[in-house]
């Protein structure tokens, strides 16, 4: 069903859901959105599963046009989202009339959000996954950024009765100043320990080149022991490599599947959303825990979304 | 062998620091048997050169749960000896030098040789497909004889064609999609090496083996032609 057109397509838009997963060996990342919290939030609020595919922008959000009555939510970086020029909130159901104009202003926290549709995005499943690799000119809308007149169609449901509102303590705040936690390794043997506690007493600052592939920090150099290269190996979203130069890059979910720099430590899966979330000139610290207390972390926030659903019925 | 940590949802098991075969059948047989053996959380299995990585689903096992079920799986996997025992054979068609290889000359300077004389180098000889990695479907295949391995570009390019045969040190590989890289470019094939609507996704897979075969600028055209029209409809758009 037609739902959307781009009437100005923002920054870089694409269609992500949670991701392409099963394929690495063969070269395909995993893709799927930055910032997963609010794309699943996202979907929740208008009723969709959780993997239902979203639109995902970037600092600059588009200009769209509803073509058919539907639902939305918007979720993400504060974006300070419009319908006909009236302000509308994020992180709830909205519901839009056909002819509607949705527009957003500045990004005032954060850098990406979070758009679904009632319904989920309607693009081809490609390698089980909705999610655009532009590299890889595969997935989303025809493996590229959404464009000036381009139609983005959904599934046809019929619409949920009640307008849900995210409860306040469960919405995100992205500041300037991000913590992560991170599991020291695959080669912090690579490091001397003066380079280790570099890393972990220092905050980095997000470079410009920085994307959905991954993000160049800026800051104290951490220091190798010897060698600076390794036999490439394979990489996931959260791995912090450092090459020569002593400043770490912080790989993301569209980057390449395998890598010649030592890794010295990998940011635990349930903070890869705030990271998500970071932009150019904000400040990253890194504060190291160990398996068990991430995967504490893992299963509370696992257990948080599963029961988020209950909980938006309850609220209203 | 050593096991390491990645992140909380994955465990790293390094066989060696080196490209070789030997190091590498490890790594293939192994991660096979974990493949097969369907132990529980394992998600998926990523081998390289000369380690694996296994992302597990940390609801489902532990790290030290699956270190031990791999342990265990090492003691009865046994690497092939022989070469017959693991992938397929594929032949790979290329057009060498020219505006399909620009970086061929370089390389035949470089060790004081003809162009010929590089190129029959480049296909006189079988590679294993080390690891599948970089982009969608990027073969790194090994080793090429010492007379032309060549140190990738000081300055990569930002665009390097679909199809470009490279060497990067005792490497070569192919780009299956356009995409910026250092890797000194000799050649190109016509042949399609990833392709998301098929599963599996990439032609080649690690433990294969790989020949290339010279082929003329116009055979070039007419396999990318035959390719096209193989194709479903909306790709010839």
């Amino acid at each position: 069903m037609k739902a959307l057109q781009v009437v100005k397509p923002g920054l870089f838009m694409t269609v992500q859901d949670l991701g392409r997963y099963g394929f690495l060996r063969y070269g395909v990342p995993i893709s799927g959105a930055m910032d997963t919290f609010s794309l699943v939030a996202a979907n929740l609020l208008v009723g969709n599963k959780q993997n239902d595919a979203c639109l995902e922008t970037t600092f600059i959000g588009p200009e769209l046009q509803a073509l058919v009555p539907m639902q939305i939510a918007i979720t993400g970086g504060s974006c300070s989202p419009k319908i006909n020029d009236q302000s509308i909130p994020m992180w709830q159901t909205v519901n839009v009339q056909e002819g509607d104009f949705i527009s957003f202003g500045s990004m005032k926290s954060g850098c990406r959000a979070y758009i679904a549709l009632r319904g989920g995005i309607d693009v081809p499943l490609v390698l089980g996954s909705r999610s655009t690799y532009v590299r890889g000119t595969f997935g989303g809308a025809a493996g590229r950024h959404l464009k000036i007149g381009d139609v983005i169609e959904s599934f046809k449901v019929s619409l949920i009765k009640t307008q849900y509102a995210l409860p306040d303590e469960l919405i995100p705040q992205f500041t300037n100043n991000i913590v992560v936690h991170v599991i020291l390794g695959p080669q912090d043997n690579m490091f001397t320990d003066e380079g280790i506690e570099t890393f972990l007493s220092n905050s980095y600052k997000v470079t410009l080149e920085s994307d959905r592939m991954g993000y160049r920090l800026n800051g104290p150099v951490v220091e190798h022991k010897g060698k600076v290269d390794i036999v490439s190996d394979a990489l996931l979203p959260g791995a912090v490599q450092v090459p020569k130069d002593g400043k770490p890059i912080v790989i993301m979910r569209d980057a390449q599947t395998t890598g010649g720099y030592p890794k010295i430590a990998v940011v635990v899966s349930s903070d890869l959303c705030l990271l998500g979330q970071a932009k150019p000139n904000d400040a990253v610290e890194f504060s190291r825990v160990t398996i068990r207390q991430a995967q504490k972390k893992g299963n509370e926030y696992s257990k948080m979304l599963s029961s988020l659903d209950q909980k938006l019925k309850a609220a209203c | 062998m050593r096991y390491l940590p990645f992140g909380d949802a994955a465990v790293l098991v390094e066989f060696g620091d080196k490209i070789n075969l030997e190091i590498n059948r490890k790594v293939t047989a192994l991660s096979e048997a974990i493949q097969n053996a369907n132990i529980q959380g394992v998600e998926e299995l990523v081998p390289t050169y000369r380690s694996f990585l296994a992302r597990y689903d940390p609801m489902k096992t532990t790290y030290e749960q699956l270190v031990f079920h791999i342990k265990d799986l090492e003691k009865t996997t046994s690497a092939p000896v022989a070469k017959k025992e693991e992938g397929s054979e594929v032949v790979i068609p290329v057009v060498y030098g020219g505006e399909y290889g620009p970086d061929l000359g370089y390389v035949a300077e470089s060790h004081g040789l003809a162009e010929e004389q590089v190129t029959s180098l480049h296909f006189g000889k079988a590679y294993r497909v080390y690891m599948i990695g970089f982009v969608a479907g990027f073969p790194y295949l090994g080793e090429v004889a010492d007379e032309i391995a060549t140190p990738r570009l000081e300055t990569p390019r930002l665009k390097v064609p679909t199809g470009s045969v490279g060497i990067a040190e005792k490497q070569t590989g192919i780009y299956p999609c356009e995409a910026p890289g250092g890797w000194r470019i000799i050649g190109r094939t016509p042949l399609k090496l990833f392709d998301p609507k098929l599963e599996p996704p990439a032609f080649l897979r690690p433990g294969d083996t790989v020949r290339f075969k010279p082929i003329s600028e116009s055979e070039f055209k007419l396999l990318e032609r035959n390719q096209r029209k193989a194709l479903p409809e909306e790709e010839n758009k």
